[in-house]
């Protein structure tokens, strides 16, 4: 099964080509799920922070390879900037096609006895599109979801899938460098941590036990609005934020 | 399919009510959560808007707000608020705002009253009224708390005692004579009804009797509506002994007269809730009597710790267990100096033993020493009397060492010779260090500031207080050499700057909470009050004075004695824990050991310290510099 090509990130259209993006896909998609997902379009560009909703999303994996790791569990929160809500939120596990690496249990807490009675991705992905249809996907750190779930697909179905995402990790570099004084610009002073806990620490949120693709799903929203409430104007465009 | 919220259900099992709730409905709860974010210093409620659901703290802290504008509560994590709102009208009843930044879970209305439709560990939790909520926090540690369960009408023994306001200040006081009681109801009969209605027009105390009446040298005809305290603080005969403790620490009352339907049915006195509340150890004392022998004693004296403990996790407050532990400190020396008196017989000349410092301050904690004195007649004679003083002083000191009051460094002690003077000694004595003060030599005296007769001819010490009284008030070099050395021990601040940001970093060291905190409150303190003149020593009875006779503004005053009982009783509580733990109390507290809010309200008590000081400073500045 494992691949000796190295994996080859997919193109991803720029901030102002989704709509478009979605518009050709939903012509070019064979598979009738991911068709009907394009068709539904994406968030209006122009839709302010404080009137979107959100999706926080968040896999655990088998490792960091896309192309020779798999997912294991998809943890989702929908949510808007004024409340997250927890009895929206769904947790999948999924039977990845390759062994499971044995190190990777202890992280995730997850028993090959779980995984054996998991179904495969294929089975819960009209579901899981139904969930994010319609709502801008928010992650922690973008290259994992978006490119496991692109490759999963092209392995399954021989198309991918990309949709735009609001990337926490990136909009926390940028607030990082805005909070940089000219001097510290200019010595190129390291940003303080990325990681998703540290993150949280700086906002005052509580430190969760991580690596539960739920929790962190939930750690990643309450962090986005963390950061707007701190650095942004809820009137500000989705469109400023996506990639 | 709903995904189960291990996290959140973790975080609500650690607080009441969800931790009573069966481990399904606390699952079905978690999974139904909303979560919110907000900034620190971003309004989270305001009064008056609908409310959908009840708040918990996650992570942060927020201040709630009377409709009025005033602080009503601080809660952080764990904390719960929007009850009042959603039980009402579905309308916010305080209004709420973020404090640090604040992560907080909702649950909405609905799912609220169905888990109090269901769930009686919730609507107990909730639909007790809101001086409840407080008493949560306050006695978090005590599930039955005796305060909160008693209600206030128990503690009157009898009808309150009412005059008209005609009534003459003499005749007043002799009512209260004869009634045996320190107040009066002032009422006013009103013709329309017949069945005893009667309305109050204000509250005579003895206190009032003496400062508005005798020291001002009114008539003893003046009426008594002309010295009476109006606009009556009342309560329903309903409330909870805690509640009046309550009404009484915050509006400064030792007097509160209980209403039921509009008719007074007796007053509490602040002693009959000190009574009530230290019934254990008032047995304890009782106690102490009975013990015939110094070993007896200090076996006994084993249980304070226990007594203390006890007291503390009865939800007592500062004032109530620094009093309790007086009048333990109190009997323990009386005990010894009774059964001194057998061993040595009867006193040649009369005397009496003062208690110095906290004692006498009736401030007095676990960890304490002893600092005590003697005063003698005028008749003592050195060559007669000074080997029998010196056996039964030394027999006291060595008893209450005996019994856990350790010796005191300084040597302030009876069993020192320096300190057993005649009434005319202890004269010059204070006339020394208040006409010529020397800094070096107040630093080591400012103790016999504080000073009570426990035992003996009480009257000695009540003049030397009036007599200490008198000469220092107009005494500025004194003063000024008092303030400055009530600026010795500082505040703690440094050690605070940024607590807030680095809530995970490792701190070292430990705050002396005596050394830095309260002494140094008591320090300024003891200065205002003699320079109002003040025979008080309590320092919230001090304050009063200060108060009173306009020194400080009354907010300043009112800021002073805040700060005294939340520092007291950081201390007391973590004297208390270290006590249920087994280990030995101290007065040192590590910040690790302090909540957040702990924290936040424990920097801003050293902050008052800290501008009480610096006041201090500006106030009695005379020639000499203070630093």
């Amino acid at each position: 099964m494992s691949s000796n090509t190295p994996y080859k990130a997919p193109a991803v259209p720029s901030r102002e080509g989704w709509s478009n993006y979605f518009q050709t896909s939903a012509r070019t998609a064979a598979d009738p799920r991911l068709k009907d997902f394009y068709q539904a379009g994406t968030l209006p560009p122009d839709t302010p922070l404080a009137q979107a909703d959100f999706i926080a999303m968040d896999f655990e994996t088998t490792g960091l390879d896309p192309l020779n790791d798999a997912i294991v569990s998809i943890g989702l929160v929908p949510f808007t900037l004024s409340r997250i809500r927890c009895n929206q939120a769904t947790h999948y596990l999924v039977k990845p096609r390759r062994d499971l690496v044995s190190e990777s249990i202890a992280i995730h807490g997850i028993t090959h006895s779980d995984i054996e009675e998991a179904p495969d991705l294929n089975l819960i992905l009209e579901d899981l599109l139904g969930q994010i249809s319609g709502k801008l996907v928010v992650v922690h750190y973008r290259q994992i979801e978006r490119h496991f779930l692109h490759q999963a697909l092209l392995k399954r179905l021989n198309e991918g899938l990309l949709f735009p995402v609001i990337d926490t990790m990136t909009l926390e570099h940028g607030i990082c460098r805005k909070q940089q004084n000219l001097m510290e610009k200019l010595l190129r002073s390291p940003l303080p941590s990325l990681r998703l806990p540290d993150i949280r620490e700086r906002y005052g949120l509580p430190r969760y036990h991580l690596h539960h693709a739920m929790t962190d799903a939930l750690a990643t929203a309450e962090l986005l609005q963390a950061q707007i409430a701190h650095a942004f104007d809820p009137q500000q465009k989705v469109k400023e934020f996506w990639e | 399919m709903q995904a189960e919220q291990i996290e959140i259900s973790s975080f609500l099992s650690q607080y009441r009510p969800f931790s009573q709730l069966p481990e399904a409905a606390l699952d079905e709860l978690a999974r139904n959560i909303e979560i919110t974010y907000f900034r620190a210093g971003f309004d989270i409620l305001q009064y008056g808007d609908p409310i959908q659901d009840l708040y918990i703290v996650r992570s942060g802290a927020v201040e709630t707000f009377r409709r009025t504008g005033e602080l009503y509560n601080r809660l952080d994590q764990g904390g719960i608020f929007g009850q009042m709102g959603l039980m009402m009208n579905r309308r916010v009843r305080f209004a709420v705002k973020a404090l640090e930044d604040t992560l907080l879970y909702c649950i909405p209305a609905d799912l609220f009253n169905r888990y109090c439709d269901e769930h009686a560990c919730f609507s107990d939790y909730f639909e007790a009224d809101s001086g409840d909520l407080l008493r949560h926090t306050v006695s978090a540690t005590s599930e039955s708390s005796s305060l909160a369960t008693v209600k206030a009408k128990s503690l009157i023994v009898r009808s309150p005692v009412c005059v008209g306001p005609e009534t003459s200040v003499r005749d007043a006081a002799k009512v209260m004579t004869r009634e045996r009681v320190s107040s009066l109801l002032v009422t006013q009969q009103n013709p329309n009804h017949t069945d005893g209605a009667c309305k109050v027009l204000g509250i005579v105390t003895d206190r009032d009797l003496r400062m508005r009446a005798l020291a001002e040298e009114l008539p003893v005809e003046t009426p008594l509506a002309k010295i009476m305290s109006e606009e009556l603080v009342t309560l329903d005969s309903n409330a909870y002994v805690f509640e009046a403790m309550l009404v009484m620490l915050r509006q400064n009352l030792h007097h509160l007269p209980l209403m039921h339907k509009h008719k007074p049915v007796g007053v509490l006195a602040l002693s009959d809730i000190l009574q009530h509340e230290s019934q254990s150890s008032l047995l304890f004392v009782r106690g102490i009597f009975t013990q015939m022998k110094v070993e007896d004693l200090a076996l006994y004296a084993r249980q304070l710790p226990a007594v203390y403990a006890r007291m503390v996790n009865e939800g007592a407050n500062s004032h109530m267990v620094g009093s309790a532990m007086s009048v333990i400190g109190r009997s323990f020396k009386q005990r010894l100096l009774a059964l001194a008196e057998e061993k040595f017989g009867p006193p040649p000349v009369p005397y009496c033993f003062l208690a110095l410092g906290s004692m006498a301050r009736d401030e007095q904690l676990l960890v304490t020493d002893q600092d005590n004195a003697i005063v003698l007649d005028d008749r003592y004679e050195p060559a007669l009397h000074a080997t029998y003083f010196e056996q039964l002083a030394s027999f006291v000191c060595d008893g209450l060492a005996a019994c856990g009051y350790t010796y005191c460094s300084g040597d302030i002690m009876a069993s020192n010779q320096k300190w057993r003077l005649t009434r005319t000694q202890w004269q010059t004595q204070f006339s020394d260090w208040i006409k010529s003060p020397d800094p070096q030599a107040l630093l080591n005296s400012c103790i016999f500031f504080d000073l009570d007769g426990v035992w003996g001819e009480l009257e000695f010490a009540e003049t030397l207080k009036q007599f200490v009284a008198h000469e220092s008030r107009n005494a500025p070099h004194f003063l000024a050499n008092m303030a400055g050395n009530a600026l010795n021990r500082t505040p703690p601040l440094g050690f605070f700057k940024g607590f807030v940001m680095e809530q995970d970093g490792r701190h070292g060291k430990s705050i002396n909470l005596k050394r830095r905190g309260t002494a140094p409150l008591s320090d300024v303190i003891r200065v205002h009050a003699l320079a109002v003149g003040s025979t008080a020593q309590n320092s919230f009875e001090r304050l009063e004075d200060i108060s009173e006779a306009n020194l400080l503004p009354p907010d300043k005053g009112r800021e002073l004695s805040d700060a005294l009982e939340y520092i007291s009783m950081v201390r007391i509580r973590h004297q208390a824990s270290d006590v249920e733990q087994g280990h030995t109390p101290d007065n040192s507290i590590n910040p690790d050991q302090l909540s957040s809010f702990e924290r936040r309200n424990l920097k801003e008590a050293f902050q008052v310290l800290d501008k009480a000081q610096n006041f201090l400073k500006f106030r009695y500045h005379s020639k000499r510099p203070l630093s």
